[in-house]
């Protein structure tokens, strides 16, 4: 049976592996020996759910958006990750790996970051659970992220620049993997999307799956059906789209859309739309697309949304394009804050930038009356108010 | 030289350590490849590993990292690179080898990229970021039709079988990453390294071992190659070219190995 899931080599289709310099091997292959096996424990399944519930305040509701449906003609389903403690679906994950390196004996905690959240996210879990924790933004993040950065000192992370490459995430992931590398033995890595060598696109999605798992149920009560017939999710790295796809994956009736960053366009040469400027190589130790030049140097994404300028997509996502399993949608920086504020007014929830790409597809695409179109509410607007108002005027 | 030679296997035999030194080319300046080359020859140098440079070189430290950013600012890139070394076996007869990342190659294309090296006289690759087993899967058998020594790395962190198996698959020499570190992060060795040192040094591998990272001085190469064939130095010689250019190789190597030729 053909399988969207990854492979026991860590790959989906021709992309993933773990292309990392030997230094990494022995903590990698730690992690790629232990994970399956600490996760499906009884005793970690307890403790990761019991914090779900109580402390992200899962299940996050799925929302009938009645006002939106009827300007669309369908019937539009929002997943609210949006109110999950930290505001974006981020926590999920770093509850996961905070409990896995517990387990593994670690004591300090590294981080990337771009627009602050998942940064937030594992800031957060570090204070909750004790731990030393230090997280990479770039040094030009750092300034237009201020508010993120304030929150996670006050959680009591060190928050230290990446000042080398081009200043932004992927030099924030570059510098955590060298303090990896220089601290092989006492620190995880927690990286914050479906990205890096194997295992991690699979443990974030594993540890992500928990929307698609709510998805079902709630559809099930709601709708009398598990499955929805279309399942949209704005993808940068991928991970909330991982993790809304995830119980999807092996169900063809369900069509997958993935929505990227077109930026000001995907032929202005500011763009972050990957699955269609990206080619075939490797970024941060995965097999994936990635924007690159014709001579295999990385380049520097845009997006006015800080969450989805990254160069590269997750490998699952890169085989879910290159398959055809998954229907990608460019969406431009002007075409998001307009379905942002769109939001906002017609369902009284201000969105993050990154989700607004992906309720933008209303306007590209038509769906029947009667389908049920679940989106993913990955993240709520209020990091990206000053955006909002310089954008608007407000 | 026949296909069953190799530059670096010969000077592994002959009973000298050896004195490696790493490069990022097109760094300082785009052409200043051939006479970094040329200099460190005639210092007495006994092998050059060429730096291809790289966006996001991950194993690197500061020094390199930014050698890269400037190197490929210059202009550098692969096509240039191999360009600049064609006609190079005219001039320099020590061993070459080419060291980069697995991107930049996988852009070229493996097979045109191990070809162009082949042509132009390389005769060793080390990519730190090409795992053991996709290069036995997919590469070795075109790294072999053109000559090429495939170089891995080991850290004091790596477990001992995976050791035999990386000194299986290296040809030429493996490469002994000295401390848990990035490239130049470290300065002196202490007891740690020693046993390292020790502990490889009685491995009866069939690789001779040349050790990379932390090595800048006289006393870290002679420490270095107290039990191990030979060592590299990389970060330390970048710093001198930054500050000097091509200029004063010479000193430069005399100060790490006294009395070799000059």
């Amino acid at each position: 049976m053909s399988t969207y899931h990854v492979d026991e080599r860590g790959y989906y289709g021709d992309f993933g592996g773990a292309y990392i310099p030997e230094m990494l091997y022995p903590n990698t292959e730690e992690l790629r020996t232990q994970y399956l096996k600490i996760t499906e424990e009884a005793s970690f399944k307890e403790e990761f759910d019991a914090l779900l519930r109580d402390y992200v305040g899962r299940p996050t509701p799925l929302y009938f958006a009645e006002r939106l449906s009827e300007k669309y003609k369908t019937k539009i389903y929002l997943k609210r990750e949006d109110l999950c403690h930290t505001g974006a679906h981020k926590v999920n994950n770093t509850i996961g790996q905070i409990l896995l390196a517990k387990r593994l004996g670690k004591n300090r905690i590294i981080a990337e970051t771009g627009a602050g959240q998942h940064g937030v996210a594992t800031a957060t879990v570090c204070a909750l659970m004790g731990i030393e924790c230090v997280v990479y933004m770039g040094e030009i993040d750092i300034a237009r992220q201020a508010p993120n950065v304030a929150r996670m000192k006050l959680l009591g992370a060190e928050v230290r620049p990446a000042t080398s490459g081009s200043r932004t995430l992927k030099d924030a992931t570059n510098e955590a993997i060298r303090d990896w590398i220089n601290n092989p033995v006492s620190t995880h890595y927690i990286i914050g999307s479906v990205v890096g060598p194997h295992p991690y696109p699979d443990m974030v999605a594993r540890f992500q799956s928990v929307i698609s798992e709510e998805v079902k149920a709630q559809l099930q009560e709601k709708e009398g059906r598990t499955s929805p017939d279309h399942v949209i999710a704005c993808v940068g790295g991928g991970s909330n789209a991982a993790g809304i796809y995830y119980h999807y994956l092996d169900v063809p009736e369900v069509n997958i859309i993935a929505v990227e960053a077109a930026g000001k366009g995907i032929d202005s040469g500011e763009s972050a739309a990957t699955s269609a400027l990206g080619k075939e190589g490797i970024i941060h130790g995965s097999k994936t697309l990635l924007m690159q030049s014709p001579d295999g140097q990385i380049t520097e994404p845009y997006s006015i949304s800080a969450g989805l300028d990254y160069p590269g997509v997750g490998p699952m996502h890169a085989h879910l394009y290159r398959s055809g399993r998954a229907e990608f949608i460019s969406v431009t920086d002007d075409d998001a804050m307009q379905a942002g504020r769109e939001l906002s007014a017609l369902e009284g929830i201000i969105p993050a930038i990154e989700t607004s790409h992906a309720f933008s597809v209303f306007d590209q695409k038509k769906f029947g009356s009667e389908e049920v179109v679940v989106v993913n509410l990955s993240g709520r607007g209020d990091k990206d108010l000053q955006t909002y108002i310089d954008y608007f005027n407000l | 030289m026949t296909a069953q030679t190799n530059r670096i296997t010969e000077r592994m035999k002959a009973p000298e350590k050896v004195l490696s030194i790493y490069f990022t080319a097109g760094y300082p300046a785009l052409e200043d490849t051939r006479t970094i080359l040329k200099n460190l020859q005639d210092s007495g140098v006994d092998l050059v590993e060429i730096g291809l440079p790289f966006s996001d070189p991950l194993a690197d430290g500061p020094t390199i990292q930014d050698s890269s950013t400037q190197a490929l600012h210059n202009g550098m890139s692969t096509a240039k690179l191999f360009e600049q070394l064609e006609g190079v076996r005219e001039e320099i007869d020590i061993p070459l080898v080419l060291m980069g990342y697995f991107n930049p190659m996988l852009q070229f294309g493996v097979e045109a990229f191990c070809k162009k090296c082949q042509e132009v006289g390389i005769d060793g690759i080390i990519m730190p970021d090409l795992p053991v087993d996709v290069y036995q899967r997919e590469y070795q058998e075109i790294y072999e039709r053109y000559n090429l020594l495939p170089i891995f790395l080991i850290t004091p962190q790596t477990p001992e079988a995976r050791i035999r198996e990386l000194d299986e698959a290296s040809k030429g020499f493996l490469y002994m990453v000295s401390t848990a570190s990035t490239t130049g992060a470290k300065s002196g060795f202490g007891e740690e390294q020693f046993d390292y040192f020790n502990r490889i040094d009685q491995m009866g591998l069939q690789n001779e071992q040349v050790v990379g990272f932390g090595i800048h001085d006289s006393t870290t190469f002679e420490q270095a190659t107290s039990t191990a064939k030979g060592a590299i130095i990389g970060s330390a010689f970048i710093k001198h070219l930054g500050a000097h250019g091509p200029e004063g190789t010479t000193d430069f190597v005399q100060a790490i190995r006294p009395g070799k030729p000059a």
